[in-house]
C-alpha cells in the first residue's frame, strides 16, 4: 500500500545521458528534471524518520519544491519532461499529504518501521469497525453497548418521526466524553512520539507496539464519535 | 513548437468569454461585434437551398433564432457534459433538448438540432471554436493553446469531456482550472500575499465552492465542494413553471406544446429575474397566442420566497468545504463573489450569514464583473503555463481533486484510494489478485463519489487486468497505480510484480467519447489548414481596411471635420494614403497596422463627431467601438473593435 512509485531508477540522466548515484530531483549536470526514486516520503522533503515534524518548515518546503516540480512550470515542455513533472508532483503531493496530518504521518512511519497497522484509515472496512465486538478495546465494552442501544433507539425514534430530547442529551454527553478519550489517546501518542524519536532499538520496539495499539484504540473511538454525530445530525 | 500566446476560456453554462494577459493585467477579448460575453447558444441555420450541409452559427445570433425556430436551437449544453443517458433524464424535463433516438445506453448521447445530430462535447467545440475566432481577429495571428473552465466540482467525465470539446475546436488544452480557483487567481494578483479566502461561484447551471489559503503566491486550494446542477438555469425554470402553471389556470392554454411561446414565457422570466436584483418588483406581461395577455407582478419578497429552496442548497456545501478545510467562518479573511446570480440581493444575504461576514465588518468582494472574472482568472493561469512573465513567475495553483477516488470492492463497498480535497496530481497504489487458479484477468471498477456503496457512486470506469500469466490463486501480484493528473483527470497504468509483466489494461471510460471518435468530430479540420487561415487572415484584414477607408472618404462631408486643425487632417490623410497603398498586398499585418493607425488618427474626428450627450459615455474610445455602441445613431468611420495587434 505505501509502496512508494518505483518506477525503475535510471543509472543516468534521461536527457544528458550523464550518471548519477544519488537519486535527485534534477539532474546536477543538466539541471533537467528527473523521474521520481524509489524514496520514501519523508526522505522526499529530506527529513529523518522521526515522528515528531516541524509542520511550518514542511510547508515552506512543499511550496519551494512545487513551484520547482508542478506541471504547471512544464506546461510547454517536451513530453518526458512533463511526465515527470507528473509523477514527482504526485509524489511530492501524496507525501506531503501523508506527512502534514500525525495520524496518516504515524501510521506511514510505523510501517515503514515494518509495524502491522489496520487498514481503516483509507475507508476500506469501515462498515465491519465498530460493528466487531471482538475489537471493542475492553476498559468500553460497557460503554459501547449502551451508546449503540441509544443509537438504535434513536435512529427508531426518527423513522417514527419522532424526537427524545433525553436521549439526545445523553448521546451528547457521550459524545463529549469521547471526545475527551479521543484527546487523551492523542496525548499518549505525542509522547510516545519523542519516546520513540529519541530513543534506542529497544525503546523503540517498545513504543512501536505501545503506538500501534494507541491507533487501534483512536480508530475504535473515531468510529464511535462518527456515528454519533451522523445519528445526531441526521 | 511555435511558442504562440495562450489564451484563457470561461466556457460557461450561460455565456463563455476569452480573455488574454495584456502586460499585467488579464482583460476580456471582444468579439466581431463588441461583445464581451459571447451566448453558449448553438444554431443550425436553415438549410441551404442548393443542398449542403447547413451552417452553424453561435453566440448572440444564434440566441436570436431561439424564438423563431427553437427547434435549431440549443443552449445550457454544459449540463449535459460527461453524462450519461439515465443521468440526464431529469434535464430533459426542463430544458428543449431532443435527444436523438438512436442512442443507446453506455454511449454518449446525441442531441438533434434540426436535421442533424451532435454530441454535448461536440456543441461546445462550436462555442469554443467562435471564442478562438474571436481571439485570432484579435491578434491577427492563430490561436492553438488554451486553458479552458470548468466547476470545480466538476467529476472526470465532465473534465474529459470539456477537453475533448477542445480538441473538437482545434485547441490544445494545457489545463482544465476549477472556475472558483481562477476567480481567486483574478483577485489575488493585486492582493494581500497571505490570507484564506473563500469563493463562492453560482452560475449559470452550476455553485462552486472553494477555500484557499494564499501564501507567497502560492494558491492553495484546502477544499472545494458544490453541486454541478444548481444554478440561475434552476431560478428561470422555476419562475418559467409557475407562469406555465399560471398561464394554464387562468387562460386554458397549455404552452407546453408550443417551443416558440415557453421560449418567450422564459425570456420574460430572465428579464424578470434580472430586473428583481435591482428593483422591488417586475411583472410578466406577454400576449398569449389566443391573443389574451398573461399579466402578473412578482415583488422583490414573493421572488426572494420562491428562491429560498434553490439558493438554501448552496448552504450545505459551503458548510462541508469550511469543515473540510478544518476551519470555523471566522477564520476567513475574504469571501469572493462569482457568477452572475451572485447579483441578486438574497444570494448575498445568505453569503453573509454562511461566513459571519457582517458582525466582522467583512463585506464580499464584488469588485470585479462577475460574470468576466473566471475568465480573467483563466488568462492569468493561461499566463503562468505560458511561461516567461514577469507578473506570474511567482504563482502557482495548488488545485485539489473535489471527489474522493474509490474502487468497488467486495458487496458493492467502495474502497476509497484517493480521498476528496488532495493536492492534484495525486496518486495512489493498489494491489490485486486473483480469486480462482489459473485466472488470467481481474476486473477493477472505479467509481467517484462520497458514498459508501459503488452503485451510489459515480462509475468513472471499468477495466480488465489482461494476460496476468496462469498462477494459483492469490500468487499473482498486480499492481495498479492510480493517479489523478493537474487537470483533475484519471490515469491508470498495472503491472503484474510477480513475473514482471506489464498487465495489459484498456481503461473503458463509463461514459465518454473514444479517442477516435473525438478525432472524428474535429471541426471541419480543414478550415485550421495554413494556407486556408491565411487566407482568411488577409480577407478579414482587408475587409476591415474597406470599412474604414469607406468612412474617412466621407468624414469631409461631416461639421465635425472642420473642427479639426490643419495637422490633424494631415495626419489622416497620411494614415489613409499608407492603408491605400498596402491594402492591395498580400500581408495582413500590415493592413492591420495600417488599419489601426488610421483609426487611432480619427479618433479625435469620432469624438467631436459624437453630440455632447454621448461624448461622456464614449470619451477615451475609438470611432470603432464608439460607432458600435450608438448603432445606428452615428456614421462610424469603421465598425472594428480596438485591437492590438503584434
Amino acid at each position: 500500500m505505501f509502496k512508494v512509485l518505483d518506477s525503475a531508477v535510471p543509472i543516468a540522466c534521461w536527457s544528458c545521458s550523464v550518471g548519477h548515484v544519488e537519486s535527485t530531483l534534477f539532474c546536477p549536470h543538466c539541471s533537467k528534471i528527473q523521474p521520481p526514486s524509489g524514496s520514501d516520503f519523508f526522505h522526499v522533503f529530506g527529513l529523518d524518520h522521526l515522528f515528531t515534524i516541524d509542520l511550518e518548515a514542511l510547508e515552506t518546503e512543499f511550496h519551494r519544491l512545487s513551484r520547482k516540480l508542478h506541471p504547471d512550470r512544464y506546461a510547454r515542455a517536451g513530453e518526458i519532461e512533463r511526465q515527470w513533472s507528473l509523477a514527482d508532483t504526485a509524489l511530492l503531493n501524496d507525501a506531503y499529504r501523508t506527512l502534514k496530518d500525525p495520524i496518516s504521518r504515524t501510521e506511514y512511519l510505523l510501517k515503514l518501521e515494518g509495524a502491522e497497522i489496520g487498514e481503516e484509515f483509507s475507508g476500506k472496512d469501515r462498515a465491519a469497525n465498530g460493528k466487531d465486538p471482538s475489537r471493542v478495546p475492553a476498559d468500553l465494552l460497557e460503554e459501547v453497548f449502551d451508546l449503540n442501544m441509544q443509537l438504535e433507539e434513536m435512529r427508531m425514534a426518527r423513522k417514527m418521526g419522532e424526537e427524545d430530547p433525553s436521549l439526545t442529551a445523553s448521546l451528547t454527553d457521550a459524545k463529549k466524553k469521547f471526545d475527551i478519550l479521543m484527546d487523551a489517546v492523542d496525548q499518549d501518542l505525542r509522547r510516545q512520539w519523542q519516546v520513540w524519536d529519541s530513543g534506542d532499538d529497544a525503546v523503540r520496539a517498545v513504543s512501536q507496539k505501545k503506538m500501534v495499539a494507541l491507533l487501534d484504540r483512536r480508530r475504535y473511538l473515531n468510529n464511535l464519535v462518527r456515528d454519533v454525530t451522523e445519528t445526531l445530525g441526521a | 513548437m511555435a511558442e504562440g500566446r495562450v489564451v484563457g476560456i470561461d466556457l460557461g453554462t450561460t455565456n463563455s468569454l476569452v480573455a488574454y494577459m495584456q502586460g499585467e493585467a488579464p482583460v476580456v477579448i471582444p468579439g466581431a461585434d463588441g461583445s464581451n460575453l459571447v451566448p453558449s447558444v448553438v444554431a443550425l441555420d436553415p438549410l441551404p437551398a442548393g443542398g449542403g450541409r447547413p451552417t452553424v452559427t453561435v453566440g448572440n445570433t444564434a440566441r436570436k433564432a431561439l424564438i423563431e425556430t427553437p427547434e435549431r436551437v440549443i443552449y445550457s449544453v454544459k449540463r449535459l457534459m460527461g453524462r450519461g443517458l439515465e443521468e440526464i433524464h431529469d434535464e430533459l424535463k426542463m430544458f428543449p433538448f431532443r435527444l436523438a433516438e438512436d442512442v443507446e445506453a453506455g454511449e454518449v448521447p446525441r442531441i438533434k438540432l434540426g436535421e442533424l445530430k451532435f454530441t454535448p462535447p461536440e456543441i461546445s467545440a462550436y462555442v469554443l471554436r467562435q471564442l478562438k475566432r474571436n481571439a485570432e481577429r484579435f491578434f491577427g495571428e492563430q490561436v492553438t493553446q488554451a486553458v479552458i473552465t470548468v466547476p470545480a466540482y466538476f467529476n472526470d467525465a465532465q473534465r474529459q469531456a470539456t477537453k475533448d470539446a477542445g480538441r473538437m475546436a482545434g485547441l490544445e488544452v494545457l489545463r482544465l482550472v476549477n472556475e472558483p480557483t481562477a476567480a481567486a487567481l483574478a483577485y489575488g494578483l493585486d492582493r494581500a500575499k497571505v490570507g484564506t479566502i473563500a469563493v463562492y461561484d453560482l452560475g449559470g447551471g452550476t455553485f462552486d465552492i472553494s477555500i484557499l489559503k494564499l501564501k507567497d503566491g502560492i494558491f492553495e486550494v484546502q477544499s472545494t465542494n458544490g453541486d454541478t446542477h444548481l444554478g440561475g438555469d434552476d431560478i428561470d425554470n422555476l419562475l418559467l413553471a409557475i407562469a406555465l402553471d399560471e398561464i394554464h389556470a387562468e387562460h386554458g392554454i397549455d404552452l407546453r406544446a408550443h417551443p416558440s411561446a415557453v421560449q418567450a414565457v422564459r425570456k420574460a422570466a430572465i428579464e424578470a429575474k434580472i430586473k428583481l436584483s435591482t428593483e422591488p418588483s417586475a411583472s410578466f406581461n406577454i400576449e398569449l397566442p389566443n391573443g389574451d395577455r398573461y399579466q402578473r407582478e412578482i415583488p422583490r419578497a414573493v421572488f426572494e420566497l420562491l428562491i429560498e429552496p434553490i439558493l438554501e442548497r448552496t448552504a450545505g456545501p459551503c458548510k462541508q468545504a469550511i469543515a473540510d478545510a478544518g476551519i470555523t467562518p471566522e477564520e476567513i479573511d475574504e469571501v469572493v463573489l462569482v457568477g452572475g446570480s451572485t447579483r441578486i440581493p438574497a444570494v448575498r444575504q445568505l453569503v453573509d450569514q454562511i461566513f459571519h461576514l457582517a458582525p466582522r465588518g467583512k463585506k464580499p468582494h464584488i469588485e470585479l464583473n462577475p460574470d468576466e472574472v473566471v475568465a480573467l482568472g483563466a488568462a492569468v493561469q493561461a499566463d503562468i503555463l505560458a511561461g516567461d512573465s514577469k507578473t506570474t513567475e511567482e504563482m502557482l495553483l495548488l488545485d485539489v481533486t473535489p471527489l474522493s477516488l474509490g474502487i468497488e470492492a467486495l458487496g458493492g463497498t467502495v474502497a476509497r484510494i484517493i480521498e476528496r480535497n488532495s493536492t492534484i496530481p495525486a496518486s495512489a497504489t493498489e494491489h490485486f489478485t486473483t480469486g480462482v487458479d489459473g485466472q488470467t484477468n481481474v476486473a477493477i471498477h472505479v467509481v467517484q463519489g462520497e458514498r459508501e456503496l459503488a452503485s451510489d457512486c459515480r462509475s468513472l470506469a471499468r477495466f480488465d487486468l489482461k494476460g496476468i500469466p496462469p498462477m494459483s490463486a492469490g500468487l499473482p501480484r498486480i499492481e495498479v497505480r492510480f493517479l489523478i493528473d493537474a487537470d483533475g483527470i484519471l490515469q491508470v497504468t498495472a503491472r503484474e510484480q510477480r513475473s514482471g509483466q506489464a498487465a495489459e489494461i484498456e481503461v473503458k471510460p463509463t461514459y465518454g467519447l473514444t479517442d477516435e471518435q473525438v478525432e472524428g468530430m474535429i471541426l471541419d479540420s480543414f478550415d485550421h489548414a495554413e494556407e486556408d487561415f491565411a487566407k482568411r487572415l488577409l480577407i478579414e484584414a482587408r475587409n476591415e481596411a474597406e470599412t474604414i477607408l469607406t468612412a474617412v472618404e466621407r468624414a469631409p462631408q461631416n461639421p465635425a471635420w472642420a473642427l479639426l486643425s490643419g495637422e490633424e487632417q494631415a495626419a489622416i490623410s497620411a494614415a489613409r494614403g499608407k492603408l491605400e497603398a498596402v491594402k492591395l498586398g498580400s500581408d495582413p499585418a500590415a493592413i492591420r497596422d495600417a488599419t489601426l493607425a488610421l483609426d487611432q488618427a480619427t479618433r479625435r474626428f469620432a469624438e467631436l463627431m459624437m453630440d455632447a450627450a454621448v461624448t461622456t459615455a464614449i470619451r477615451g474610445k475609438t470611432m470603432g467601438v464608439a460607432g458600435e455602441e450608438l448603432g445606428d445613431a452615428v456614421t462610424a468611420p469603421h465598425a472594428m473593435a480596438p485591437a492590438e495587434f503584434k
